[in-house]
């Protein structure tokens, strides 16, 4: 089976960046995500959106360029002042050309 | 006195203080997200219905001078809290605005409160208040979030704060339910009242519960906000208040109007604000400006300002 190794990013952030973090993923090239609502606590402590509730996580699977274009945006637009957290993983997928 | 107990002994407000005794205690009491989010809906659309089918027996020239002294009370608000805040306090452009917004800005369930306790003493108001909820909630917000862009760089965050202010949920309920009401009228406010009418003050009980629970989750960090904040957040909605009852009364409301009118002047937004401030002033700190709306001037308001501003409506209309 021919599979292919990509880049998986997560990011969990407060909730009410949802929208614009959506909009930055497609913008750096993501051709698709997934979103959940989370619970948890961080060195912020809990979220101003904590009436509303949650927090979000956006898991996307991109090319290695992509992955390091949406972490210079969240690094130059977020990390000072939100709650967010983001990681990239190596993974292998087939079909890669669905992703990349 | 009286006015004070009947506030106290309702379902609603014990449910409050029952919630906030939960929280205290560590108990596993808290409505389920979904469901909480439910309840809001159905408060704020429902007032909105009500309030859109009085606009329909309502004319034009009973509304057009309220809605003028609400305009004005709504867009001067954030300029004397974001004056007060920044020569008294000594807060910086991004705190003092981000408070100012929340204080601006109006909490749908105090005032919602407020109408309840007005059915509850029999006082007759205007049916077309909540159109003003509308009104007055955006006005501030918009306000505050221009005082904070002339005293940052860049104006990146602000279109978009001012399109979660005019499409978030409650203020687009609130203005959708008052323009249904006022197509529909009478006749189909009547086919809905079973759902909307009469459960009303239920679901206000259950929601309070929840809200008791959140703002006395939020009393430890309240440590952070200082001295000056805990009184602004009591002083600023008296005067609010006191205020916004004498705009009613001169712009020729009733007594149960001008009451109305001065506790959502005297309310400050924990919901709308605080989405809407948190996109377009990211430097400022979130619990400088949320703590002190919800674990101070909210309970405040819905135990001792609604009978405070009640009474002073009394003696000021007549």
């Amino acid at each position: 089976m021919l599979t292919m190794k990509v880049k998986l990013i997560t990011i969990i952030a407060e909730a009410v960046l949802e929208e614009r973090l959506v909009r930055d993923l497609r913008a750096a090239g993501a051709k698709g995500f997934t979103r959940s609502e989370v619970r948890g606590e961080g060195s912020r402590g809990r979220r101003v959106g904590d009436v509303e509730g949650a927090n979000v996580r956006l898991e996307s699977l991109v090319s290695p360029e992509a992955a390091d274009r949406i972490l210079e945006t969240l690094n130059e637009n977020y990390f000072e002042h939100y709650a967010i957290v983001a990681f990239v993983e190596d993974v292998t997928v087939v079909r890669g050309d669905k992703y990349v | 006195m009286d006015l004070i107990q009947t506030n106290l002994l309702t379902p609603m407000v014990l449910a409050f203080v029952l919630g906030g005794i939960g929280a205290r205690v560590g108990s596993d009491l808290k409505l389920p997200d979904a469901f909480y989010a439910t309840l809001s809906i159905y408060l704020v659309f429902a007032i909105g219905l009500k309030g859109g089918v009085a606009l329909s027996e309502s004319s034009l020239s009973e509304i057009a001078t309220p809605s003028l002294g609400v305009l004005l009370l709504g867009g001067l608000t954030p300029l004397w809290c974001f004056a007060i805040l920044r020569r008294c306090g000594r807060f910086g452009v991004p705190d003092a605005a981000a408070i100012a917004a929340h204080y601006g800005s109006i909490s749908i369930v105090t005032f919602i409160a407020g109408i309840s306790y007005l059915d509850t003493l029999g006082v007759s108001y205007e049916g077309f208040l909540p159109a003003f909820a509308a009104l007055l909630e955006i006005p501030g917000i918009l306000v505050a979030l221009v005082l904070a862009q002339r005293g940052m760089d860049g104006g990146r965050g602000l279109g978009e704060g001012i399109r979660e202010t005019l499409t978030g949920r409650s203020i687009l309920l609130l203005a959708g339910g008052l323009v249904i009401g006022l197509l529909s009228g009478p006749a189909g406010l009547d086919k809905v009242s079973p759902f909307f009418v009469d459960p009303f003050q239920g679901a206000l009980t259950l929601f309070l519960l929840e809200m008791g629970r959140v703002a006395a989750g939020r009393l430890e960090d309240l440590r952070q906000s200082g001295a000056f904040l805990l009184a602004f957040a009591i002083i600023v909605p008296v005067l609010q208040g006191l205020l916004g009852v004498v705009v009613g009364a001169a712009t020729g409301l009733s007594a149960g109007g001008s009451f109305a009118l001065g506790l959502l002047s005297a309310s400050g937004s924990y919901i709308a604000a605080p989405a809407a401030v948190r996109l377009a002033i990211p430097s400022a700190n979130p619990s400088l400006y949320l703590t002190p709306v919800l674990a101070i001037t909210f309970p405040f308001n819905l135990t001792v300002g609604i009978p405070l501003f009640y009474g002073f409506a009394q003696w000021w209309v007549q």
